[in-house]
């Protein structure tokens, strides 16, 4: 009865062992089958494909490369901006330098110009003391040189009377300047 | 314990390397009309579903950054579409979806036919004899409806002696009609032919002695089948890309 079933099953491409009588690739019986089923295998799957998969793989491809390419410019860009800022820095940076040596010189002038003048004036307080110590000097010497005269007046009179001489007052006076000069 | 005896009696081999192609009805055993599911409904359905699952469930993240499901369907998408630009120029991209669906239908069906107790799909002449038939007569029928009777021109060399022109219109017309045949059976041929083997010595792995050496022929073979599996989509793929570029372009 089983056997029967299968026969009738199978028809002319099975033998009654279940095993294949020649190719079951060639067996015409099957063919309708395979192929109504690939028929509709393949529209299933190109509507899967058209309608839902493709286009939303297409976007999410086209997304990403939008993306990348943005974020390579945007990227492109802040290397541009980097490489500004460093300009400008260094730009500051240069003319900082400058500034700073004019600073420098400039406080260099007014320091020479300050030491100059008290320079000067060191110099001018210094000359008037020392001609006022020269006058001093002078002053002194006057009087040491008045005091020698008078000294070797009286001595030269108190010497004169000593010895026994008299002598008057003039003619004493008169050789003592005398010599004072000599 | 039948069969054991049924194989003692024929020698200790069993051969029925064919066996795997028979076409069985799903449910119960009656007759197989074209509407019946049988197991090549059930291997196209699970080829259907696992595009299904690589395709749209896996890239339902639509992530930027892609998961590795949705890395692989976009690998296939980039693969396929640069294929078609590539061979069929820009003009051609609008038929990306189409092939696109074969290519995708014979990769999966290949690979799924080589799990074990699967069922080949694309080993069956029919199947690939409806693909390779149904591409001739979309991509001629698409040649006459862009170029009318210049698509002929198709086969008329003309920078070619006015003396060979005949000759080779004849060869071009027959080896236009050649495609078709070639284009499918390359694909059953291969896959059938491979899974054959891969049965036979399955056969052979019933001998205690020369076991080891059929395990090792099994999985050469099936390392084998796994490159075949692959470069047929892609051979049957690229050819119908060219087969669709005669039609955009007739002129050589």
């Amino acid at each position: 009865m089983a056997t029967q079933t299968t026969e009738i099953a199978v028809g002319a491409c099975v033998d009654a062992g279940g095993s294949a009588l020649g190719m079951p690739q060639l067996c015409a019986d099957w063919m309708g089958n395979q192929v109504a089923w690939l028929v509709v295998s393949l529209i299933v799957i190109y509507l899967i494909l058209s309608r839902i998969a493709l286009p939303r793989i297409g976007a999410v491809l086209a997304e990403r490369s939008g993306t990348i390419t943005n974020d390579i410019a945007a990227a492109e860009e802040l290397k541009q901006k980097a490489v500004e800022a460093e300009a400008a820095y260094e730009q500051a940076l240069a003319d900082a330098r400058i500034q700073a040596a004019a600073i420098v010189a400039e406080a260099k002038a007014e320091i020479q110009v300050d030491l100059d003048v008290e320079l000067a004036k060191a110099d001018a307080t210094i000359s008037a003391k020392a001609a006022e110590g020269e006058k001093a000097i002078t002053a002194i010497r006057e009087g040491a040189v008045k005091s020698v005269t008078a000294v070797a007046k009286d001595t030269a009179k108190a010497l004169v009377s000593a010895l026994g001489g008299s002598a008057d007052a003039k003619t004493i006076t008169a050789a003592v300047s005398a010599r004072m000069k000599g | 314990m039948a069969t054991e005896t049924d194989a003692q009696s024929e020698g200790g081999l069993v051969f029925h390397p064919l066996d795997q192609f028979i076409v069985k009805p799903l449910f119960g055993d009656g007759p197989v009309s074209w509407y019946t599911p049988t197991n090549i409904t059930l291997w196209m359905g699970l080829a259907v579903l696992a595009i299904f699952l690589v395709f749209v469930v896996g890239s339902r993240g639509r992530a930027i950054i892609p998961t590795r499901m949705q890395s692989i369907g976009e690998l296939i998408y980039g693969f396929i579409y640069k294929m078609v630009e590539d061979v069929t120029g820009k003009d051609g991209v609008k038929y990306f979806p189409y092939i696109m669906t074969l290519f995708v239908f014979i990769l999966f069906a290949n690979y799924l036919a080589l799990l074990p107790m699967s069922y080949s799909a694309t080993s069956m002449i029919a199947v690939t004899a409806v693909l390779g038939f149904g591409v001739f007569i979309c991509v001629t029928i698409l040649g006459f409806v862009l170029h009318g009777t210049k698509f002929l021109g198709l086969f008329w060399m003309s920078d070619a002696p006015a003396v060979l022109r005949p000759i080779i219109a004849i060869i071009e017309v027959i080896s236009y009609f050649v495609r078709p045949v070639s284009h499918s059976i390359r694909l059953a041929g291969n896959i059938m032919a491979g899974h054959a083997v891969i049965k036979v010595f399955a056969g052979f792995a019933a001998l205690t002695l020369v076991s080891p050496i059929a395990i090792l022929g099994i999985t050469a073979i099936y390392g084998l089948e796994v490159l075949v599996a692959g470069i047929q989509a892609y051979v049957f793929t690229i050819l119908t890309c060219v087969y669709l570029k005669d039609a955009l372009h007739p002129g050589h």
